[in-house]
């Protein structure tokens, strides 16, 4: 889906193993827009972390990548990141784009201090090292941590969500356009992830940055993201404003995994599994993927790949029944969305 | 049904010694104090929720409750009878230890680790109903299992039965992880992040099944989360009670809707706000002082949640506040008291 200012422009990007046998991610286009946030929501499997490593032109060997990915720097020339040498890719990855892992632990030496990894950081990529420590300190206290202690700390020394603080923090301070997190938060507890979704949107505002935040919990990147879009077997099936996929989410899949959510607020009989699992890479259902799951398919579902069709101001579903996704599949916290547009003394009645 | 509990836990403390490394001779060993003065009741067929962030006790005082771990102070009562007592041989029961570890079992939060991976489901659950059940026929214990197979969903079970570990998905190895503990015959399940390693669009039918097998074999739950609406849904469809940890204290405890809809203490109010919610209308402040809990080796004086807590008064720093009685709900916080000295208390500045 197109859009104005975009700061990733993603064209047809496939990603195959085995010959073209099993598609991990397929025909996948994507704008990501300068200076906000994008979720990525998709379950295990589904391809979203293949996504993000395609973006990247990263894909673990022997897949293989097709397709155009275009990096559009604020100024300056347009990039193609799978026409990039390894020197490029490389300087383009930590300067412009950087990555953040779930498992800080994975991604720290653990017999390094963690003020060796910012040093080491900011000398491989050539730049003034006071300078750069400087921003380091800045970082660390904009994610509340007291950059003495942290930098002069070994990484388990410091507690699962410091160690998550700190990755982020270094992954800023080469002060890169484009922050990419898979999963940043899924190993902590969900008050520490609350509080890292409010300074990551805290960051966000500070440094100008543009984020994408990959997760398997919709309810939880709807708190930040400004944007999503929901991946089913391989594919995006919806993009939309956050506010849109959860008050008019069109794709029958995205009705279903917001029902399936446990929350504080919908009614407890109302939450419902989604029947069925998810599709394997191999042998993928013909047509829509999601048709033997759900409950408005019919023949034109079984043969055709639906296109994405729009439904509203940037809102885009991929799928054959839109119209009737809304009325048929009610969302389990309606009531709530009621009341909050009728207000406090709203009649429910 | 008895009025008895089957589980009575009596200002239950546990701490760890830290001891001092080879390097740090001559240093004073160090206290966690991982649960600190708990009380706690679990009926039959009852279901206790305990929630609180990482490092807050909960694992600790779970284990606590069904004997895997003996507390450094205070008394946990099996049926009336204090366990560990009776595991000294010190006490006149004819209950023995045996059988309370039989009918206290854990499911734990990844189900790979505790599934041997070289034996089939039909060996790995033919275990406990060898210990439970010895007079029963090799046939008879491979009906019981295809029975209880078919039951959480694995169908066919005569398939399923003959399959290894590795080859179930994650769902499906947690749902044998509750088989083999529902097969002991329980009377206590903990169940320690069950599901908390499942995808979000799992956990809701995972919480359905264990509710679903609670009625058939008469078990109590004791489910531990950092998540409140996971811990709602099950306590609520449950009829039973949440307990708020924090740093090895109850600090509110209450039925499920009650304790979510009206936090009694300001902790439970910030674990509220930290659970994704759909309305869109969360305000973007954080609503604690600082991130990071404080280190269990050294707790905050007063209520240990002062460092913290936005409504934190110097009086919060200096005294522990006592459990306030507040209909079903208790919480440990000077605020349910209109008299007391925190109202004229100056407030904390960091």
């Amino acid at each position: 889906m197109a859009t104005d200012d975009p700061i990733i422009r993603m064209r047809n990007a496939s990603v195959t193993y085995d010959h073209g046998e099993s598609y991990v991610l397929d025909d996948v286009s994507l704008d990501v827009e300068r200076n906000e946030i994008l979720g990525i929501v998709g379950e295990s499997g589904s391809g979203k972390s293949m996504l993000a490593s395609a973006m990247l032109d990263a894909v673990p060997d022997p897949g293989l990548l097709e397709g155009s990915i275009t990096y559009v720097p604020e100024s300056g020339s347009k990039v193609d990141i799978l026409e990039l040498d390894k020197p490029g890719l490389r300087s383009l990855r930590w300067e412009e784009v950087s990555m953040v892992f779930q498992g800080a632990m994975s991604s720290f030496n653990p017999t390094m201090e963690v003020g060796d990894h910012f040093r080491e950081t900011i000398q491989a990529h050539d730049m003034d090292l006071e300078s750069g420590m400087d921003r380091a300190h800045e970082l660390l206290e904009d994610l509340y941590l007291e950059p003495e202690r942290v930098l002069n700390s070994y990484p388990h020394e410091l507690s699962g969500g410091m160690q998550q603080r700190a990755l982020i923090a270094l992954s800023l301070v080469l002060d890169p356009e484009l922050l990419v997190m898979d999963e940043p938060t899924a190993a902590l507890d969900l008050l520490m992830q609350r509080s890292i979704l409010i300074l990551l949107r805290e960051l966000q505002e500070k440094y100008d940055l543009t984020m994408i935040f990959i997760t398997h919990d919709l309810p939880l990147v709807a708190a930040l993201a400004d944007r999503m879009a929901i991946m089913y077997a391989f594919k995006l099936v919806e993009i939309a404003p956050t506010r849109e996929i959860v008050e008019h989410a069109s794709h029958p899949y995205t009705r279903a995994l917001l029902n399936s959510t446990p929350n504080l607020d919908a009614s407890l009989e109302e939450m419902q599994p989604i029947e069925g699992s998810s599709p394997a890479p191999i042998n993928l259902p013909g047509g829509c993927a999601y048709h033997p799951r759900c409950p408005l398919a019919t023949e034109e579902c079984r043969t055709t790949v639906p296109e994405f069709e729009r439904t509203a101001d940037g809102h885009v579903a991929a799928c054959h029944h839109t119209d009737e996704a809304v009325d048929r599949i009610p969302l389990n916290y309606e009531e709530l969305l009621r009341e909050d547009t009728l207000g406090p003394d709203g009649d429910r009645a | 049904m008895n009025s008895q509990p089957v589980l009575s836990l009596e200002d239950v403390e546990v701490h760890f010694e830290n001891k001092p490394g080879l390097l740090d001779f001559g240093a004073d060993p160090e206290t966690v104090r991982a649960v600190d003065g708990v009380s706690l009741d679990i009926a039959e067929r009852d279901v206790v929720s305990l929630i609180g962030e990482s490092g807050c006790g909960k694992t600790t005082l779970g284990k606590a409750c069904i004997g895997l771990q003996r507390p450094t102070g205070g008394t946990v009562r099996y049926r009336g009878d204090d366990m560990w007592a009776v595991r000294d041989g010190t006490t006149n029961t004819d209950t023995e230890w045996a059988d309370i570890r039989t009918s206290l079992q854990i499911i734990h939060q990844d189900p790979g680790a505790s599934l041997n991976p070289n034996r089939r489901l039909i060996s790995i659950l033919s275990e406990p109903l060898r210990q439970v059940n010895p007079e029963l026929s090799k046939g008879e214990k491979r009906e019981r299992i295809y029975s209880l197979l078919e039951h959480v969903g694995m169908n066919p079970a005569a398939d399923f039965a003959e399959r290894y570990p590795h080859q179930l998905s994650g769902g499906e190895q947690q749902r044998v992880a509750l088989c083999r503990a529902l097969l002991m015959n329980p009377d206590v399940i903990l169940a320690d992040e069950a599901i908390s390693a499942l995808d979000v669009s799992l956990r809701v039918e995972m919480m359905d099944l264990m509710l679903d097998l609670q009625e058939e074999f008469d078990t109590s739950y004791v489910f531990i989360s950092h998540d409140l609406s996971n811990a709602r849904y099950f306590t609520e469809h449950g009829d039973g009670r949440i307990g708020v940890m924090y740093l090895g204290q109850l600090v509110e405890t209450g039925p499920a809707e009650q304790l979510i809809n009206d936090p009694k203490h300001p902790y439970t109010e910030v674990l509220r706000w930290a659970t994704p919610d759909l309305s869109l209308e969360q305000s973007g402040e954080l609503p604690m002082r600082k991130i990071d809990i404080p280190d269990p080796v050294n707790p905050p004086s007063g209520c240990r949640f002062h460092t913290r807590c936005p409504e934190a008064r110097e009086v919060c720093a200096r005294d522990q506040p006592a459990d306030y009685r507040l209909g079903d709900q208790r919480a440990a916080c000077f605020r349910h008291d209109e008299t007391h000295e925190y109202w004229d208390s100056p407030e904390l500045t960091d």
